[in-house]
């Protein structure tokens, strides 16, 4: 559920090189053309859609790196 | 990550900076002017450099270099600083590509041998990483490795390759292969005497100009093992990336040293000279000081956070953090136009004979070269990475 809400958002914001649809959860996000400007506009979007606050220990690249990290550290804060 | 040099033990370091102040005060200064009206090489001074061993003070004793410390190469680049800002550059960009080397491929038997070389030969490295077409951004590379086998070909258009010419090596960026999307990139080392340097960008410009830092189509080829293991964004958050900012800062805060050293000197003569009227100069002397306490006190508190981040052995992830990042970024952009500030400052204070190319008190080259300090990487592309980072992240 929060994986394919998270697609959406990546879909929207991510301006990857690759289709969304085609990324399995455990793809490399950065690898997919994801660059560290946008890493923002994706947080922001998430935050705003899930209403949570990434707190600074989680704003490094492995947060980034893929859908199965974003979901776990979306769930993290939503619990 | 592996293990990285640990302090050499501090009396021996004590007596390397004395050796170090001498070769600046015989060597890289009488030599400064030429470097900088012909837009030439340091050559006598790397030749002393290589004399003493210090191409390799950041490769580990058990490669039989010096093993110095990040904090140490900093310092050595404060110090040279002091007397040449070309030569001070020319040494810290090296120092960068061996931390490359030395903080991801020592995993490698070819990079085990490679560091090996380097103390031996006193190997000179430089670096390709931005390239035409990709807007200075150095996360993003149009050429890739052609691989064949176990060898490959690399062709790049670098708009600009520092001291190329005088390099045994070159570490470039590049895709990891003709189908990999821009940012998925590797760093390859490739040897100078196997690369066709072809101009397409002179040197010619206001400072820095013993950096020699042309532009060049590059063409090479080698063996597979020359590419780093490690993916280069990993090189850049770990290593390029703080290593360049601490290393140039630091050779910024020994010119602005050097230029407030200068300005020192003009005050005590002025009351010498006339000891019932204290000098307007003093204040400003005191001005300026005061901005010079700003710039280290960034600086040595960010170097502070980064060697214990070495220290600890940090997993890669450690280094991407945004609040580093931006600390990181912070120093290079403050001491960037402090520099400027501070050396502009002094020459206020010294006045006229500082204004003159050929007076002893010239503060002519190091305010030419302070303004370079902002526009090699430029502080407005670096502003635009904090500034978005600044968006969410909450306690800077």
């Amino acid at each position: 559920m929060v994986h394919d809400q998270i697609r959406e958002i990546l879909a929207t914001h991510g301006r990857l090189a690759s289709d969304v649809s085609e990324l399995d959860n455990d793809s490399d996000l950065y690898q997919a053309g994801l660059t560290s400007l946008i890493t923002v506009n994706l947080l922001l979007a998430i935050e705003d859609h899930f209403d949570v606050e990434f707190p600074d220990d989680l704003l490094s690249r492995r947060t980034f790196q893929s859908i199965d990290a974003l979901a776990d550290a979306v769930t993290g804060l939503v619990d | 990550m592996p293990p990285v040099p640990t302090a050499a033990p501090p009396t021996d370091f004590d007596q390397l900076v004395e050796r170090v102040r001498a070769i600046g005060k015989e060597v890289v200064l009488p030599a400064a002017s030429s470097v900088d009206a012909d837009a030439r090489f340091p050559t006598e001074a790397f030749d002393a450099f290589k004399a003493q061993g210090l191409l390799s003070a950041y490769v580990p004793t058990d490669f039989g270099g010096m093993g110095l410390s990040m904090t140490q190469v900093c310092r050595l680049c404060e110090i040279l600083g002091h007397y040449c800002a070309s030569t001070a550059m020319v040494f810290a960009m090296h120092q960068i590509q061996v931390a490359s080397i030395v903080h991801h491929g020592t995993n490698s038997p070819f990079f085990q041998s490679y560091l090996r070389r380097i103390v031996d030969e006193q190997l000179l490295l430089a670096s390709a990483t931005t390239e035409i077409g990709t807007g200075g951004d150095l996360t993003q590379s149009r050429c890739s490795i052609e691989r064949d086998g176990d060898s490959f070909t690399l062709e790049k258009k670098a708009p600009v390759i520092s001291y190329a010419l005088h390099s045994d090596a070159i570490l470039a960026t590049a895709r990891r292969s003709p189908e990999a999307e821009s940012n998925d990139q590797v760093l390859v080392v490739i040897e100078t005497k196997d690369t066709e340097l072809t101009e397409i960008a002179g040197w010619d410009t206001l400072g820095f100009r013993g950096t020699c830092s042309l532009g060049f189509v590059l063409k090479s080829s080698g063996s597979i093992d020359q590419v780093i293991p490690a993916p280069f964004t990993e090189v850049l958050d770990q290593s390029q990336h703080p290593f360049a900012h601490l290393t140039w800062s630091s050779l910024w805060l020994g010119m602005a040293t050097s230029a407030v050293g200068t300005a020192r000197g003009a005050v005590r003569k002025k009351i010498v000279e006339d000891p019932d009227t204290p000098p307007v100069s003093a204040l400003r002397l005191s001005e300026i000081d005061e901005l010079l306490f700003e710039m280290r006190s960034g600086l040595y508190s960010t170097i502070r956070e980064y060697q214990e981040l070495l220290d600890a052995g940090s997993a890669a992830d450690a280094f991407s953090g945004f609040g580093f990042n931006i600390r990181v970024n912070n120093v290079k952009i403050t001491s960037s136009e402090l520099v400027v500030d501070i050396v502009g400052g002094a020459l206020r204070i010294v006045g006229i004979s500082g204004y003159k190319n050929d007076s002893k008190s010239s503060l002519a080259r190091p305010l030419r070269d302070a303004y370079g300090a902002a526009l090699m990487v430029n502080n407005d592309r670096i502003r635009g990475h904090n500034a978005a980072m600044q968006a969410v992240y909450r306690h800077s």
